[in-house]
């Protein structure tokens, strides 16, 4: 694996191969010593054009447990107009002899244009960029149902026949996208419940449904829900007409999440506005997986760095 | 003429040029004309002095033009020189050597440059900027509203008064979207034969707008730009312009709801007229997967339906002229992530060839619509003199010769402004502009883009209109 860039093209084999190395980096973490020398010597760059302490400390922690020198660079507010230009950026790091970049970017396809660029040889990992995709947010999310799923049997598996309910602000969404490709590329049936002003324009090549409606989406009793934040600014866009209503028609709230399955699983990419998108009961139940996800993201960002930074990048082309 | 407000041109260099002055006199042998018809061509003071067969002249400087195609001198409606203001993307001067190249005699200059065409004394520089370059006839287009601000009218009668004559008048970049401003600009430029060129986006509906909005746009994570936005405007203009009598033209139509609206507005006897652009006739959205910036245009490349529509538009006369919208822009403003790229593509250098391409090849247009769309009709909405003439005895000497035979991989050798964004490059496109003439000098010959110093002179020593 030459970069990680999207889950859109990512084949099952590659993805259930990435999905068992992180498996192993887990075990990792339950040793003594959490550490392995794999990547000594080689450095990554945390490059987040964007504020996000949670991803950055996810990578950062991913990176120190295999070995690597670890630099954070933060160019919020980047760009042509403001300050330095992401081409100046990444001509840096080549200087600096970064092996790995991890890139944060409010432009969706600024990883991509990093990768094909010529500016940098490093190996580029798309720590989520602009409303297009967030590869590392699905593998934890896809790991995460997996071992809820299988648990230590879980090496090898996809996703056959997992009915997974994405809800949500799926219009500007990064998670949401990643999570369609992989999930239903790993076999996973995968439906979003949206209001219609936060579905993109045109799913129809999407390998997923779309329905308005959560109660009769949690009526099919799905195996999964993962519940997005809603961000500040899309109560200000005429998408809906206040948070209360939002609430009421597109929130898990106690009454939806009573009506679920007891071995449903509940999922959300963090950080959640509780009481909007999402209860605290059904956000503190045993179902969540909202804190198994932040743990298991040290382990599929582990995977990700592994595949693309340890032996010779070259041969893996 | 005055020459009071040119500004002082380079001295001619002594190197050894063969003469003084580039001689006036060419007889061009055997070309085909656009019907068809092969003949010579006669070009002496400034005018097409004869055009048959078998005619010989002593003194003329003969030009072979067995198997190339003669055109009538291109004129574009839509391009961006970027004086003043913006000089280190284009000058009128290199702007209006991409024209040449190209095959064209004549430019409109859009409003959009530092300070904005929206008074007289810019206006008048731009033209006089163009008349010391030499090499096509630039004629500005004025502001419709102060400062391309769309709150107050631009002095437009003072515009078109001066000595510029100004008949084009467009925010070119922004929509006129106040519906009583646009009414009203329709209005009052009926007092002096003007139009009012629509850049037709509805701004509410393209906040942040990146791509055509579609299956791409939602996969891509790249705000959409809907052709709803589009369309509504045009819809709107052209019940305007009939409620108030006016002429309007519709800039770089995109869509196929568009070409139907239109289409219905003609219909109507409405007068409207509409342009589309070489790029939206070739290129589609699909292009924008990997993010290259140089795709990124707006109005956005947008589907093959539309592409089609377009084609079909122009073939059956609903889109009346091709116009290239030629938006050259410095390297930087391209080599970024999409969202922080310019708009805009070059296309002077490459306009007939990728008209060639999508729509002479396939059987669409013949050489005589092209020079329909590509000269006369865009001559005749812009209201100027001494271009888009048909190729008969006694019209001015402003033609194109072209051959279509030829394939060629373009590249950066095949651009002659200071824009290298073209998204042409490493493309095989048909056709070359071979030599192009313009009031009888050659700005290109056999390829060549004549020294500017010599078409500086030319330009001063041979008799306008
Ligand atoms: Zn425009």
């Amino acid at each position: 694996m030459r970069h990680l860039l999207t889950t859109k093209g990512l084949d099952s084999d590659t993805a259930i191969t990435l999905l068992d190395v992180a498996e192993d980096m887990a075990d990792v973490a339950d040793r003594e010593i959490r550490k392995l020398p794999t990547l000594r010597g080689k450095t990554v760059v945390n490059l987040f054009f964007e504020d996000s302490t949670r991803t950055r400390i996810s990578f950062e922690a991913a990176a120190k447990r295999l070995s690597a020198d670890v630099i954070n660079f933060s160019a919020k507010g980047s760009s042509v107009s403001k300050g330095e230009s992401l081409k100046d950026t990444a001509q840096t790091l080549a200087a600096i002899g970064a092996d790995g970049v991890v890139i944060r970017h409010p432009a969706s396809g600024a990883p991509q244009v990093l990768a094909d660029s010529g500016w940098i040889d490093a190996g580029i990992i798309n720590a989520g960029d602009g409303t297009h995709e967030h590869p590392t947010q699905a593998l934890l999310d896809a790991f995460t149902i997996r071992r809820r799923l299988h648990g230590k049997a879980s090496r090898g598996k996809d996703l056959d026949g997992v009915t997974v309910t994405i809800v949500g602000d799926i219009l500007h969404s990064r998670v949401a996208r990643s999570n369609v490709w992989l999930l239903a590329g790993l076999g996973a049936d995968v439906t979003l419940v949206a209001p219609p002003t936060l579905v993109p324009a045109d799913t129809s090549g999407w390998p997923a449904r779309v329905e308005f409606d959560l109660d009769a989406a949690v009526d099919t009793q799905p195996d999964v829900v993962m519940m997005l934040r809603i961000q500040a600014e899309r109560m200000h866009g005429s998408f809906f007409p206040n948070s209360r209503e939002y609430s009421r028609r597109w929130g898990l709230d106690d009454a939806r999440f009573a009506r679920l399955g007891t071995d449903s699983i509940v999922m959300h990419p963090g950080p959640m506005n509780r009481g909007l998108e999402i209860s605290s009961m059904a956000a503190d139940s045993q179902q969540s997986t909202v804190r198994e996800q932040v743990a298991n993201g040290v382990s599929v960002r582990m995977a990700a760095l592994y595949l693309l930074l340890s032996g010779d990048r070259e041969g893996t082309k | 003429m005055t020459t009071a407000q040119r500004p002082p041109t380079p001295s001619l260099p002594t190197r050894d040029l063969p003469t003084h002055t580039v001689p006036t006199n060419y007889l061009i042998g055997g070309a085909a004309l656009p019907d068809g018809t092969r003949a010579d061509i006669l070009l002496a003071d400034g005018r097409i002095d004869e055009i048959g067969t078998g005619i010989s002249a002593a003194g003329a400087t003969r030009i072979d033009a067995d198997g190339l195609v003669a055109l009538p001198g291109l004129v574009d409606l839509h391009t961006h020189l970027r004086e003043p203001g913006y000089e280190q993307s284009e000058t009128v001067l290199t702007g209006s050597q991409a024209a040449a190249r190209g095959g064209f005699t004549s430019v409109f200059a859009m409003a959009n440059t530092s300070p904005v065409q929206d008074t007289a004394g810019v206006v008048e520089q731009v033209l006089a900027l163009g008349e010391a370059a030499g090499y096509v006839t630039v004629q500005p287009i004025g502001a419709v509203t102060v400062g391309l601000k769309g709150q107050s009218l631009a002095e437009l009668g003072a515009m078109a008064a001066s000595r510029a004559r100004v008949r084009v008048f467009s925010d070119d970049g922004f929509c006129v979207s106040d519906p009583l401003l646009m009414r009203r600009a329709l209005e009052y430029v009926k007092a002096f034969g003007g139009v009012v060129a629509q850049h037709a986006q509805e701004p509410r509906l393209t906040e942040g707008a990146q791509m055509n909005e579609g299956a791409l746009s939602g996969e891509l994570g790249l705000a959409g730009w809907p052709a709803v936005a589009e369309e509504s405007i045009i819809a709107r203009d052209v019940l305007l312009a009939e409620h108030v009598g006016s002429r309007l033209h519709i800039c770089h139509v995109s869509t196929a709801g568009s070409v139907d609206v239109i289409r219905w507005a003609k219909a109507r006897g409405i007068d409207v007229t509409a342009e589309v652009t070489p790029h939206h006739l070739l290129l589609t959205e699909d292009l924008i997967a990997g993010y290259d910036a140089r795709y990124k245009v707006n109005p956005p490349l947008r589907r093959r339906e539309d592409t089609e529509a377009l084609r079909a538009g122009l073939a059956d006369g609903t889109i009346d002229i091709v116009a290239t919208d030629h938006a050259p822009h410095p390297v930087e403003a391209k080599d970024c992530e999409w969202d922080a790229a310019a708009n805009g593509m070059v296309g002077l250098e490459s306009a007939l060839s990728v008209v060639h391409a999508s729509v002479v090849a396939n059987g669409l247009l013949d050489w005589a619509d092209v020079a329909r769309v590509l000269s006369q009709t865009p001559a005749r909405i812009g209201r100027i003199e001494g271009q888009g003439h048909s190729l008969a005895a006694g019209a001015p000497a402003e033609l194109t010769l072209y051959d279509p035979a030829v394939n060629r991989v373009f590249g950066t050798d095949d651009l002659s402004g200071k824009g290298v964004n073209s998204p042409y490059l490493g493309v095989t496109l048909p056709g070359r502009v071979v030599s192009t003439f313009h009031r009888g000098y050659p700005t290109v010959l056999n390829g060549q883009l004549q020294d500017a110093s010599l078409i500086a002179d030319a330009g001063r020593e041979s008799p306008r209109g």
